[in-house]
C-alpha cells in the first residue's frame, strides 16, 4: 500500500481509537439520562420560546467542550427528546465555535482582545445562525 | 497522552455514575444499557463512513498546503482559501493556534484568522452523522449559513482595532 495512504489510515484510526472512550461514555450517559430523566424535565430548562431557547442552547454549547461529533449525537438525542431545533442548533454551533476552555491558549497566541471579541461574536452568531437556519429549514 | 487519560477517565466516571444510579434505581440500568447498545448499533455504519472521510482528508490535505495557499494568495481568493482551509482542517483547534500565530506575524489579518476558525465549525467528515440525525436539507442549510457567517464574522473582526 502507498506509504502516505498507510500513514493517513493509521493516523485516522488512532484518532478514532482515542475518541472511542468518549463516544462510548457519551452514548451510555445518553442511555441513562434517557431512562432516568422524563422528557417533561427538559421543559424546566427550555422555555419553548425560540429566542430564549437558542440562548440557553448557546450557553450550554459554550460551556461544554469536546469533539464536534459528540455535539451532533447529543443534539440529535436532545431533538428526539422534544427540545426545539433552534436550541439544538445554537447548542451545536456554539459547541464548535465558542472556545471557553481553549480561551487561554487562543489569547496567549493571538491576543486577549482578539480571543475575547471572536468568542463573544461566535456566541452571538450561534444564536443568530440557529434562528436563520431553522427559519429557512421550516420554509423550504 | 493527557487527552488519552482524560478520555478513559471520562468513561470511568460514566461507569461510576451507572454504579451510583444502580444503587438508587436498579430498574433503570438494564434498559439504559440496552438503549445505549441499540444506539451504538444504529450509528456504527455512520462511524465507518466518518473514518473513511477522515483518512481521505488526512491523505489529501496537509498543514503545509494550507499554510502555503493562505500565505501566498490575495483579495477575495484569500477569503475563499481561509474558508476552505477552515473546513478541511482537522484535529483540535489548539493544534492550529501556532500556525495561525505564525500567519499573523507574516501579515495575515485577524479577519481571515477569525473566518478560518469559524469555518472549522463545518466538519465534512462528520456530515454523515449530522445527516443521520437532522436530514440532508438541514445539513445543507446549516453548512451554507455557517460559511456566510464565517465571512461576516471575519469582516467584523477586520474592522476592530486590536
Amino acid at each position: 500500500m502507498n506509504k502516505k495512504l498507510n500513514k493517513a489510515i493509521r493516523k485516522s484510526a488512532k484518532q478514532m481509537i482515542n475518541l472511542l472512550p468518549i463516544f462510548i461514555g457519551i452514548i451510555f450517559l445518553i442511555g441513562l439520562i434517557n431512562k432516568l430523566i422524563p422528557t417533561s424535565a427538559y421543559a424546566l430548562i427550555f422555555t419553548k420560546n425560540p429566542f430564549f431557547d437558542s440562548i440557553i442552547g448557546a450557553i450550554l454549547g459554550s460551556i461544554l467542550a469536546g469533539n464536534p461529533v459528540t455535539s451532533y449525537i447529543l443534539g440529535g438525542e436532545f431533538a428526539e427528546q422534544g427540545i426545539s431545533l433552534v436550541a439544538v442548533t445554537s447548542f451545536m454551533i456554539a459547541w464548535v465555535t465558542v472556545g471557553v476552555i481553549q480561551f487561554p491558549a487562543e489569547s496567549a497566541i493571538l491576543g486577549k482582545k482578539f480571543a475575547f471579541a471572536r468568542n463573544i461574536l461566535s456566541f452571538v452568531f450561534s444564536i443568530i445562525s440557529a434562528i436563520i437556519i431553522v427559519s429557512i429549514v421550516g420554509t423550504i | 497522552m493527557n487527552k488519552k487519560i482524560n478520555a478513559w477517565a471520562f468513561l470511568a466516571v460514566v461507569i461510576a455514575i451507572y454504579t451510583i444510579a444502580g444503587i438508587f434505581r436498579s430498574d433503570a440500568i438494564m434498559p439504559s444499557i440496552r438503549f445505549s447498545f441499540n444506539l451504538i448499533i444504529k450509528i456504527l455504519p455512520v462511524f465507518i463512513l466518518v473514518f473513511a472521510f477522515m483518512a481521505g482528508f488526512e491523505y489529501f490535505i496537509s498543514e503545509e498546503k494550507i499554510k502555503k495557499h493562505l500565505d501566498a494568495s490575495s483579495g477575495t481568493k484569500r477569503w475563499i482559501i481561509a474558508i476552505g482551509a477552515g473546513i478541511l482542517s482537522s484535529g483540535p483547534i489548539y493544534m492550529w493556534y501556532p500556525l495561525l500565530g505564525t500567519l499573523k506575524k507574516k501579515g495575515v489579518g485577524f479577519g481571515l484568522i477569525a473566518t478560518f476558525i469559524y469555518s472549522r465549525a463545518i466538519k465534512l467528515p462528520l456530515l454523515p452523522i449530522m445527516i443521520y440525525y437532522f436530514g440532508i436539507k438541514y445539513t445543507i442549510v446549516l453548512t451554507v449559513v455557517l460559511i456566510v457567517m464565517s465571512i461576516v464574522q471575519g469582516k467584523i473582526i477586520e474592522k476592530i482595532k486590536f
